[in-house]
């Protein structure tokens, strides 16, 4: 084991014959090592989320045809810094009326749920923080405290756009929990195993977005979703319910509720980079033909999984950028009535072809084609059903109840 | 690390105090200086008019009952995924009759115009 193939472990070693060697016990030094680990991985995530403030406008301002921040150093790359240092020495106003404690609590949940996701998280096959057995499910039960803090946070603003926009991002949340955690089954069920680190290593071959296109589209759509990005942002709607739960918030708080957000979405990238595109492997087999051996080291790994992130990341920006918002009926009817039963659909054929086609040569294709089928069954249902809605808009049932009430007074 | 759970709830203590640490540094730093003026409810410049607090659409207490009965129907398919390499064709076919039981509850919702928004 030397620091290039293993470094993470290298290092932990080292520390810990280090304490052992100043006289403390084995488990007292493992608890210290992992502390400093935690630290590490935990400012490694907060030096990301400041990036990602710069990549952000840097990016919607290219969306937008504008330059963005470009006077703080080369291409405006020290922006996040100034940002910082300002909301710091912003005041820090609490509205009368509010719930002090839990109006305190909210921003920090915020940001704890999702530093918390980053436990698990597989950056490199030896990088990690801890591959619980239970991986998937821990996800979905971290991103639980997110609906949780928003909640707070608008109940306990005293404010009335404060509370329309928990209810609104809550019902949002929940609703697409569903569809999402149908999604995660799939990976679950090709690989076996609810493990992030044995998903991954699945994938070695083929990735899971090659077997279950329709999976990623699900994962895809609810993860923005549960983001609360558009074309999902009721919960901040800026034209009528101006900035929604944390409209309420100034200076450091509002800073928390802001990166939460970026880092949320980044590590939402990477989950689908984990969960549908082979995560820091996935090179289909290339790593172990002579050569290329080198793809297999932990750092090129973590250069793959970040790239691979950034790329989800730069997917969920562009849908966001580009699209309007669409009404919370629609938003609502679309999870229940469309994703949801597709989700339970999918499941039901990724089981079934799964455990068929699992033994034959026919896997993969078999297993892309009955998406596809399957995605064009309900492309031809979708066009059914809005074909006769059309008709019906263009001809209403009954023209002459319409005349009627209007005593004959010309119905255009 | 031995306990991969002792690990998530180290990071569950430090993942809460790295937010708590800007906002501890933000009070040193920032002036404060309350008036009424300035504590008074955002909204949109005019002075708010009843209570905050405003009643809620009962919809939202539909959807949120929908979810409740998936979201734990769901835990239970989790261990049905993560077996179904290891079991015969038989497996499937029973964990598609629940999905199935499943679907008739979610059509039952939309029958009866749960899913609604009136």
């Amino acid at each position: 084991m030397t620091f290039w193939n293993d470094p993470i472990n290298f290092i932990a070693d080292w520390l810990q014959d280090v304490f052992i060697g100043w006289g403390a016990s084995t488990s007292v030094a493992e608890v210290i090592t992992s502390l400093i680990g935690i630290v590490v991985m935990i400012l490694f995530a907060m030096v990301i989320a400041i990036a990602l403030v710069w990549v952000e406008r840097k990016v919607v301002a290219r969306f937008q045809d504008r330059l963005g921040p470009n006077r703080i150093g080369p291409f405006g790359i020290f922006q996040p810094f100034a940002d910082i240092v300002k909301l710091v020495i912003k005041e820090d106003i609490i509205p009368a009326g509010a719930d002090r404690v839990v109006f305190n609590m909210a921003p920090v949940i915020s940001l704890a749920s999702v530093i918390l996701i980053w436990a698990i998280i597989p950056l490199a096959s030896n990088i990690y923080g801890v591959d619980i057995n239970v991986g998937v499910l821990y996800l979905v039960a971290v991103g639980s405290f997110g609906t949780l803090s928003v909640i707070m946070a608008g109940w306990a603003s005293n404010n009335k756009y404060a509370l329309i926009g928990a209810f609104r991002m809550v019902a949002t949340m929940i609703s697409y929990e569903i569809p999402m955690v149908v999604a995660l089954m799939i990976p679950t069920i090709i690989s076996g195993t609810m493990s992030v680190q044995g998903i991954t290593q699945a994938q070695s071959s083929v990735w899971f977005a090659i077997l279950s296109p329709l999976g990623f589209l699900l994962f895809m759509i609810s993860a923005i979703a549960e983001l609360g990005r558009s074309p999902f942002d009721l919960n901040e709607a800026e034209s009528e319910i101006v900035a929604g739960f944390h409209i309420e918030y100034t200076g450091m708080k509002f800073g928390l509720f802001y990166a939460g957000e970026l880092l949320h979405a980044f590590t939402f990238g990477g989950f689908m980079a984990v969960l549908f595109f082979g995560g820091y492997g996935g090179f289909f087999g290339l790593e172990n033909v002579a050569g290329f051996t080198w793809l297999s080291n932990p750092f090129i790994e973590l250069i793959v999984f970040l790239v691979k992130a950034m790329i989800g990341y730069w997917i969920i920006m562009w849908i966001k950028y580009s699209m309007p918002r669409i009404r919370i009926d629609h938003m609502l009817a679309f999870n229940w009535k469309f994703l949801t039963p597709l989700a339970f659909v999918l499941l039901m054929v990724t089981a079934l072809f799964d455990k068929l086609l699992a033994p034959t040569q026919f896997y993969v294709a078999g297993m892309f084609l009955s998406n596809v089928v399957l995605g064009w069954i309900v492309i031809e249902i979708l066009r059914k059903f809005s074909k006769h809605e059309r008709v019906l808009q263009e001809n209403p049932a009954e023209p002459v109840v319409i005349q009627a009430a209007n005593h004959g007074q010309g119905v255009s | 690390m031995q306990n991969e759970w002792l690990y998530i709830g180290l990071f569950l203590v430090i993942g809460v105090i790295v937010p708590i640490v800007p906002l501890v540094a933000s009070r040193f730093l920032s002036p404060h200086k309350p008036n009424p003026i300035k504590q008074s409810t955002y909204e949109c410049g005019i002075e708010t008019v009843g209570d905050s607090w405003v009643q809620f659409k009962s919809q939202y207490y539909i959807f949120a009952l929908v979810f409740l009965i998936f979201d734990v129907e769901t835990v239970f398919l989790f261990p049905w995924a993560i077996a179904l390499g290891k079991t015969t064709l038989f497996t499937v076919v029973e964990g598609m009759i629940f999905i199935l039981i499943l679907i008739a509850g979610l059509t039952y919702a939309w029958r009866k115009g749960m899913l609604e928004w009136a």
